[in-house]
């Protein structure tokens, strides 16, 4: 028989555990952000995704064409990029956190680290697309590069789009415009900022082995 | 009774009504050319094919400008709240639009085009012969004179008054529309560059910037008629005229496929112009959703059916019958069969007739001081006209997709050699054509129901 403290700790726990299951279930129903940002990601995933199907196509159809071109780009420097993407969706995870709790200068200064880490992905890119250049590869060369030029140069513009945002929110979270996350349309405008960018992150990992890899 | 808000707003009735004018008019030409397609000329040469087709789509484009010239009169002063910089400017400038339209239409029907082209000096500067764009030079600069006029009394009015997001989404629509214009004075020898110039007009007006115009329109009455928060519905148009420009300003690479441009514009095209529709769905979904959370019943009831229709419509005619025919490999079997026709008609009619409509339906009570709405007889008879135009509308669509159909299927998709001749096959489409002509007609009865909704007033108590 457990004494009666024990008991009394064993339901305080059990408590716990079921408000912070409850809390959690209540945190999963909502969806973060504003529903028009989710209709406009929807959007964005559909243009990336008929891209992905018609890579894939061509592919089967210029086997030989695709597997030279692959041959021909730079997988470490995609590499170093998909990590670099991945850590400044971490600072910008975080940061969503940061507001949370109400640290707002936290939450700044993540998405200046998230910033930096996407600028490394800015140069190393161009830095890419000027190899190629040099080695007198455009669009117009093949079908493989056609398709890489417009499918990465579209995520090209969507992650200085992202930027944009992102800079956005760091300077209004700076100027203390969200300042009460209790209403919820004002957070959510830092939600919403955060789930493009994490939809920008997420294209490009499954970009990344799609052309450079597979 | 005057419910008008503003009393400048008053200026948008003229502009409506001689809209409705030209509609009677290109439907007319519209029947007349159907016939033409199946029993050849019956008015005994007076308007050969060419004149008619040319009347019909020129009266369609200027009857729409004539409508959101209305709209912009009647909404942008209340969205903005003061009365308009200058109503008479607006009144004058409809007096020299309306003049300019009707001599040009004139022109058209009286002399020959070559002629009509002699006269007004087209070869100092050559704008003319081609599609939709036909209008004398003298005419085009009329209607850069008018744009300019009709964007500086708006964009005064916006200044001094409250700037919505209502009004920032029509003015960059209307400026674009009046900036793409534009592209009709350039006019190069070279036929492939001319073509590729002439879409930026085309496809710029109707796949950009006058989805602008129609989202901003189709916003305003949804809240006059819901009573939906304002920021709602502002949210949901950033959101569709985003989509709406991203997919229709790439989506321009759907007709350079075949303009010897570079082969990555089949790409660029077929994958943005694929995700063109949508915009549309993404309007069919919010008029709904704003109309299922309305906090008022308003006493327009065919006000909301227009509104809702016209995102239905455009969703089906632009989005899906768009889609159609959009992709590089489809097209290159399609590219200007009926199948375009099709798309073209019910697009026209989906997006752009029916928005010019919704904000009829809602504007004329008020302009012609009826009250908030139309009686309930009046509004009833404009349902039907609601419905026999949409359902002549629809079938015209479907009827014209079928003989666009067979017509691959018997001119384009034959090997050398089996394939019929364009004339060979236009007679295997007879019955196609014919079934479209008495679509028409219905068209033409529910066009005659909705006019006729305007003298409808309530019966007096025996």
């Amino acid at each position: 028989m457990p004494d009666n403290q024990q008991l009394t700790t064993a339901i305080m726990v059990n408590e716990t555990t079921f408000s912070e299951k409850n809390t959690q279930t209540n945190d999963i129903k909502k969806l973060p952000g504003d529903l028009a940002m989710w209709f406009f990601i929807l959007a964005e995933l559909t243009v990336f995704a008929i891209f992905f199907i018609g890579f894939a196509i061509a592919e089967n159809l210029n086997l030989v064409m695709f597997s030279e071109g692959k041959a021909q780009l730079h997988k470490v420097a995609g590499l170093i990029n998909t990590i670099a993407l991945i850590t400044s969706s971490y600072f910008v995870a975080i940061s969503v956190h940061s507001m949370r709790v109400n640290k707002e200068r936290q939450a700044v200064f993540r998405l200046l680290l998230a910033l930096i880490s996407a600028a490394i992905y800015v140069v190393l890119k161009l830095w890419e697309y000027q190899s190629l250049f040099e080695q007198g590869i455009d669009i117009e060369t093949n079908t493989f590069f056609t398709l890489y030029f417009l499918i990465t140069a579209f995520h090209f513009m969507h992650i200085l789009l992202g930027m944009v945002i992102l800079a956005y929110m760091a300077k209004n979270a700076y100027q203390g415009k969200y300042k009460n996350p209790e209403t919820e349309n004002e957070f959510s405008g830092f939600e919403s900022g955060a789930c493009y960018w994490h939809m920008v992150d997420l294209l490009w990992i499954i970009l990344f082995p799609l052309i450079y890899i597979i | 009774m005057n419910t008008l808000k503003y009393q400048s707003q008053a200026v948008a009735k003229p502009y409506f009504v001689f809209a409705m004018i030209l509609f009677v008019g290109q439907i007319l030409f519209g029947l007349l050319m159907g016939l033409q397609y199946v029993v050849g000329d019956i008015v005994g040469g007076l308007i050969p094919f060419n004149v008619a087709r040319m009347v019909h789509t020129n009266l369609l484009i200027v009857w729409l400008l004539f409508g959101f010239m209305g709209a912009a009169y009647y909404l942008v002063p209340e969205e903005a709240e003061t009365e308009l910089h200058s109503p008479k400017l607006a009144i004058a400038l409809f007096w020299i639009f309306a003049a300019a339209g009707v001599a040009t239409i004139l022109g058209y029907l009286l002399v020959p085009y070559a002629t009509l082209a002699h006269i007004t000096g087209n070869d100092l500067w050559p704008t003319m012969g081609r599609e939709f764009l036909e209008q004398p030079t003298i005419t085009k600069i009329g209607i850069v004179v008018v744009a300019l006029g009709f964007l500086y009394n708006l964009g005064m009015t916006i200044l001094k008054g409250r700037k919505t997001a209502i009004n920032m989404v029509m003015m960059t629509g209307l400026i674009g529309l009046a900036v793409f214009f534009l592209f009709a004075f350039y006019n190069p020898t070279n036929l492939a560059l001319d073509k590729y110039f002439w879409w930026f007009v085309v496809h710029l007006w109707v796949e950009g910037v006058w989805e602008l115009i129609m989202g901003a329109i189709l916003a305003f009455v949804l809240i006059k008629v819901t009573g939906v928060d304002r920021e709602v519905i502002e949210k949901w148009l950033y959101v569709i005229i985003a989509m709406a420009l991203i997919s229709g300003i790439l989506g321009t690479g759907h007709h350079f496929y075949w303009l010897m441009t570079p082969a990555y514009w089949q790409w660029v095209g077929s994958i943005f112009s694929a995700i063109e529709p949508l915009p549309f769905f993404a309007m069919v979904l919010y008029a709904f959703n704003m109309v299922n959370r309305r906090r008022r019943e308003h006493p327009n009831k065919a006000a909301t059916l227009w509104a809702l229709g016209t995102s239905v419509m455009a969703f089906l005619g632009a989005g899906v019958w768009g889609f159609l025919h959009t992709l590089a490999p489809v097209n290159y079997y399609t590219h200007g069969t009926q199948i375009t026709a099709a798309h073209g008609h019910m697009a026209f009619y989906g997006a752009y007739a029916m928005i010019v409509m919704t904000i009829m339906s809602y504007a004329m009570p008020k302009l012609r001081g009826v009250g908030e709405a139309n009686c309930n007889r009046a509004q009833v008879v404009e349902m039907w006209g609601f419905w026999l135009m949409t359902v002549g509308m629809v079938f015209i669509t479907l009827f014209l997709t079928g003989a666009g159909v067979l017509q691959v299927w018997l001119q384009r998709l034959p090997e050398s050699g089996e394939a019929l001749s364009f004339m060979a096959t236009q007679d295997k489409l007879a019955i196609f054509y014919w079934l479209r002509e008495i679509a028409g007609v219905v068209f033409l009865l529910g066009l005659i129901a909705y006019l006729t909704s305007f003298f409808v007033t309530e019966k007096k108590a025996a």
